[in-house]
């Protein structure tokens, strides 16, 4: 049996791909078939995601050979600690927004076309995270993107389809920016397998070709991440779409497509450890812009929306540093961050389900009829905030540590200096929403249904305990390993060709 | 040189995209650049009387043109059809709600 381990790699992309097809093909036909299937397919991926960290942590990473050919030839799927860790924060908080979504989605019509769409994304997704071959990466990025830009304009209402023409011409130039990219690297090293390519570059060091490569990479998956200088269509797509989309887009795509493609081949392929510095002043000035603009906001998801930027740029930070304590700093907060942020953003879904508004100024004392929406609220924005004893606080004290010990002081007041504008910030969402009077025509309005509570709930548990990831004889080697594997990048070659015999 | 004629290609795309107005002249900017990519790819496997890569019995096969990147092209087109038909898509949609293809005037989101 544990020689079969490998064939589980691809399921995390064919699954969701055959429910998204069997929904469209059923969905018309058999009420609540839809509701089922989905929240049924992306259990299954959870529970698979988390057998997957016994199988890989500590030992070789799994390989699936595409068609049988053996790698370089053929396309290869690689499950390593890195992807697993990235896996178990996608397919976690996928399973929490379906069962949010079951009730949330009534108010929209074609609930069936949401799911399709809603599982395309998760394979895309889940494809960039276990894929070993460059092409294959591009093709995912932009399945997953294509799904993402079909429900960012979901409402089709005027501003959510201006927002996604917005984000799909920043997407496709990203995506052809990338495309360069590989494109480039292919006529440079004549291969397309990651190992492969790692090897040859390595072994043609001092070509002016990589630097030129690196910069593409920055700016495609740069502009996918919302990184600082390619950050201005994020604050327009993100609210735009519906919450559970939201929660998605913020706390998982940007993340998945993003950074974790920007650090899987600027740290496994490229070895480009020249281009941190550049991360991380990117990385910092993302955290303060971010967080200045969103100050000033009113509407309660755009300003979530820019904190994601300023979130990002923390987790930018922490990798740029490229010491291992700013990488587990960086990969610990990216973990904490989907949790939170999604939690925010669907406490933003459940105000906006119960009052019909995401206004701050014209909403208040919700606290009283909404006790579960306000409490886990309270709890995302302390852990946002990064007040202690919330996950947030932790992966930002370390990312704080690890500037200070890596003899770069200015960047962690800046992290201190952001950190402070953020707790601001949610203390004014906390005030005009939850706290003070209730309004007269907010009388009566009730709590949200249960499997929107009960999602919420969870995450709030999550943001809650996640500080317990650090202690090692809780969370076994689970983020420790993921951050050898970045720290150990140009040994990526040498460990997949290892474990193919 | 027909190398730096595709970079140029591209760069008139991004031109197109940066500085132009109309939203359909962005879409057909954002096609030149695909093109423009495709191209490259096409010239990344060309060789100088390069043969097509078929494998024949009792023929000894000397200079043929490397396959890979025209069949990467092909996924690659099919992914640039399925972004314009979306894209195209969007815009009528947009036509309908806001009667213009102007991107100064769609000015609804701000902040």
């Amino acid at each position: 049996m544990t020689d079969m381990n490998y064939t589980m790699i691809p399921l995390f992309v064919a699954l969701p791909l055959t429910v998204s097809f069997l929904i469209m093909l059923l969905g018309n036909r058999v009420r609540w078939i839809s509701d089922i299937l989905c929240t049924l397919c992306t259990f299954v991926l959870c529970l698979l995601s988390f057998y997957a960290i016994g199988v890989v942590n500590g030992h070789a990473p799994l390989i699936y050979k595409v068609g049988g050919w053996f790698p370089p030839v053929g396309i290869c799927l690689v499950l390593d600690s890195l992807s697993c860790f990235m896996l178990v924060i996608v397919n976690s908080i996928t399973l929490i927004v379906t069962i949010y979504s079951i009730n949330y989605m009534e108010r929209y019509t074609a609930k069936n076309k949401f799911y399709a769409l809603f599982l395309l994304m998760l394979a895309g997704m889940n494809g960039v995270i276990v894929t070993g071959d460059m092409f294959n990466l591009f093709v995912f990025l932009e399945i997953g993107s294509i799904a993402s830009y079909g429900l960012v304009a979901f409402g089709t209402e005027e501003e959510e389809l201006e927002a996604s023409f917005k984000y799909m011409i920043m997407g496709s130039i990203a995506g052809l920016f990338i495309l360069l990219g590989i494109g480039l690297l292919y006529s440079y090293t004549s291969t397309l397998n990651m190992a492969d390519m790692a090897q040859v570059v390595s072994e043609k060091s001092g070509s002016k070709l990589i630097g030129f490569v690196s910069v593409l990479f920055l700016v495609g998956f740069g502009l996918k991440g919302a990184l600082f200088p390619f950050h201005w269509w994020l604050p327009d797509a993100h609210p735009s779409a519906p919450a559970p989309i939201s929660a998605m887009l913020s706390g998982l795509l940007i993340k998945a497509l993003g950074v974790y493609a920007l650090i899987r081949v600027f740290f496994s392929v490229l070895d480009a450890t020249s281009l941190l510095p550049v991360l991380m002043v990117l990385g910092t000035m993302s955290m303060v812009i971010g967080v200045f603009l969103a100050v000033g906001q009113w509407d309660f998801k755009r300003l979530l929306a820019y904190h994601s930027i300023s979130q990002v740029g923390y987790i930018m930070l922490g990798i740029g540093l490229g010491t291992p304590l700013g990488i587990m700093g960086g990969l610990f907060h990216l973990f904490n961050h989907s949790m939170f942020k999604s939690l925010l953003f669907l406490n933003s879904g459940a105000v906006d389900y119960a009052t019909g508004t995401r206004n701050l100024k014209e909403l208040g004392g919700l606290r009283e009829r909404m006790p579960i929406s306000a409490s886990t609220s309270m709890v995302a924005s302390m852990s946002i905030a990064g007040l202690p004893p919330f996950n947030g606080f932790w992966s930002k004290l370390i990312i704080i540590i690890a500037c200070v010990n890596a003899g770069r002081p200015v960047y962690a007041a800046w992290a201190v200096l952001a950190s402070i504008m953020t707790l601001a910030s949610f203390m004014k969402v906390q005030k005009y929403v939850f706290f003070g009077e209730l309004k007269e025509k907010f009388k009566a309005i009730r709590e949200v249904p249960f499997a929107m509570q009960f999602s919420m709930v969870l995450l709030a548990l999550i943001c809650f305990l996640g500080g317990l990831l650090l202690v090692p004889a809780v969370s076994g080697d689970f983020l420790q390993s993921a951050v050898d594997v970045i720290t150990n990048g140009k040994e990526y070659a040498k460990i997949v060709f290892q474990s193919l015999r | 040189m027909t190398y730096f004629l595709c970079m140029i290609i591209f760069a008139v795309g991004l031109y197109a995209v940066v500085a132009k107005r109309n939203m359909i002249k962005i879409i057909i900017g954002i096609m030149v650049m695909e093109y423009a990519l495709n191209m490259l790819f096409v010239l990344f496997g060309y060789r100088q009387g390069g043969r097509s890569p078929i494998l024949e019995r009792f023929q000894e096969i000397k200079n043929i043109v490397d396959p890979l990147p025209q069949a990467l092209i092909l996924t690659a087109i099919v992914i640039g059809l399925a972004t314009t038909a979306l894209m195209v898509a969007l815009a009528v949609r947009i036509y309908e709600k806001y009667g213009t293809f102007d991107i100064t005037k769609i000015r609804k989101l701000r902040g």
